[in-house]
């Protein structure tokens, strides 16, 4: 079995347009929470999003390749971008007929869904625009990411809701793990603000009202986030050998199902993943410095994914550092777990531990050390990122810091 | 409280939850009742219907039983009817 590594990195969500802007905001604690602007709020009992302030498809996009691609989608491709540059691939025609891309979406184009449909049972039109079905497809952002760099080998998307970007990326480690290729584009994206989506998340009363204060006392709930972030992978082996910047490798990853509720969390289940992550890794509990948590900021998730972490790493938890990078870039769903497991490379790399920002009390059921407020400089060599999603499905990933020779 | 609010919330309770009518009463707690929370949350969304008003999240956090959802209920219906702006 070979190491993994992570040779790219792409980024863009609420906390800035690139890597380098968003590990500025996660470092300095700066929350990217703020009134929704993209979307009409006048009927919505909550207000407050993590949204790509001031986003338009420029300069990214032309018009006319713009009119074929859902926001959604637009933010993996312009996160896979960014870390196909950072990773500095030289493409060749086999490189491109063997690289893989999976991505993970949790809701796709429904945006563009919200609007064709609007068309027919609000407006009273005859006629939907026919790209509303390329643009909603969930795997439209694997699909286009394919036809920007030419990658015609196995491509496809994860949907597991909120742990989507987790299985995905957990999948390409596995990929190249064990030799089925030699480069993946990995991660998730994800455009949650349109009128239907957010009257059906009013609906289930878990969105904040004013902001996310993950395992704080007086948290109130979950703010929606938007963006997507991308991961190149390699072999490390050959990411050394051709002088490859190497961020951080992928050395472990586990999966569980809670087969417990549709939408509550199981304290069990998260701590079978986490457990699973480690295994998978040849880890001990007690080699672990970092957690970058689910964290969604629900009275119901922190007390429970604090449960499961007690559980599985008993007295180390006193050792453990752990936060939850929603507080800044919100919830992103389908996106989610590629922003976090970007947020703890960047943990491991440069050495500074993100916050759990908007935190002001501690919560008893929560009793963890969770970098309340301001980033923690600290040398951790393992971390976890965890994710566990509606449907009790989880992802948890296991990182691990790149070697101080490996770091070109 | 009238018996006819208090009969509207039962029903709603029970066709929302899919229980017999019977088995719902207004000293009947959520637990009794083996109502979770995405089971009330459907429910509210049931009573919004049923009464049209808005139930604010605030409000509906700490309702625990039968009674403390038909009094908020009740007080909901009023002030509609005073014509008070909706919450």
């Amino acid at each position: 079995m070979r190491r993994v590594a992570i040779t790219g990195l792409g980024a863009i969500c609420a906390l800035g347009r690139t890597v380098p802007e968003t590990a500025e905001s996660l470092r300095a604690g700066r929350s990217g929470i703020g009134p929704i602007e993209s979307t009409d709020m006048s009927q919505i009992r909550f207000q407050n999003g993590a949204e790509v302030r001031g986003y338009t498809h420029h300069p990214y996009f032309d018009d006319r390749r713009a009119d074929f691609i859902d926001r959604f989608a637009q933010f993996a491709v312009i996160a896979a971008r960014e870390a196909v540059a950072d990773a500095g691939i030289r493409w060749t025609p086999e490189l491109r007929e063997t690289a893989a891309i999976v991505t993970g979406s949790c809701v796709g184009g429904q945006s563009t869904e919200d609007i064709g449909f609007q068309e027919v049972y609000k407006l009273g039109h005859n006629r939907v625009h026919p790209l509303t079905i390329p643009k909603t497809m969930a795997n439209a952002g694997a699909s286009h990411i394919s036809m920007e760099f030419g990658i015609t080998g196995p491509s496809f998307t994860i949907s597991t809701a909120c742990s989507s970007a987790g299985h995905a990326i957990g999948q390409a480690f596995q990929m190249i793990r064990t030799g089925q290729t030699d480069l993946a584009l990995t991660g998730g994206s994800e455009a949650t603000f349109s009128y239907g989506i957010l009257k059906a998340w009013e609906a289930m009363r878990v969105v904040s009202p004013d902001t996310c204060r993950p395992f704080s006392k007086d948290r109130r709930g979950m703010i929606l986030g938007e963006g997507g972030a991308v991961l190149v992978l390699e072999p490390l082996d050959a990411a050394v050998a051709r002088g490859a910047r190497i961020h951080a490798e992928i050395v472990g990853f586990g999966m569980s199902s809670d087969a417990c509720h549709i939408t509550q969390p199981s304290s069990d289940g998260a701590a079978r993943a986490m457990r699973a992550a480690l295994r998978d890794g040849g880890l001990s509990p007690e080699q672990i410095g970092y957690i970058n948590a689910h964290g969604t900021g629900t009275a119901a998730n922190d007390s429970s994914e604090a449960a499961a972490i007690r559980a599985v790493f008993g007295a180390h938890v006193d050792r453990l550092a752990v936060s939850s990078t929603k507080s800044m870039h919100g919830h992103t769903l389908g996106a989610a777990a590629a922003l976090e497991c970007l947020a703890t490379v960047l943990a491991l790399r440069d050495g500074v531990l993100p916050p759990t920002a908007n935190f002001n009390q501690r919560d008893p059921e929560c009793d963890l050390d969770v970098i309340p407020n301001q980033a923690r400089e600290a040398q951790v060599e393992w971390a976890l990122s965890n994710s566990f999603a509606f449907g009790g499905l989880n992802a948890v990933l296991a990182l691990r810091r790149a070697s101080v020779g490996q770091v070109a | 409280m009238s018996d006819d609010l208090i009969q509207r919330v039962l029903k709603a309770i029970a066709a929302s939850k899919r229980i017999p009518l019977e088995t719902v009463t207004i000293d009947s707690t959520f637990e009794q009742l083996n109502i979770d929370s995405m089971d009330a949350v459907e429910i509210l969304f049931a009573l919004e219907n049923e009464f049209d008003i808005v139930i604010p999240d605030d409000e509906a956090r700490s309702v625990r039983n039968v009674r403390q959802m038909c009094e908020g209920v009740d007080k909901l219906v009023a002030a509609k009817a005073a014509g008070a702006p909706k919450p």
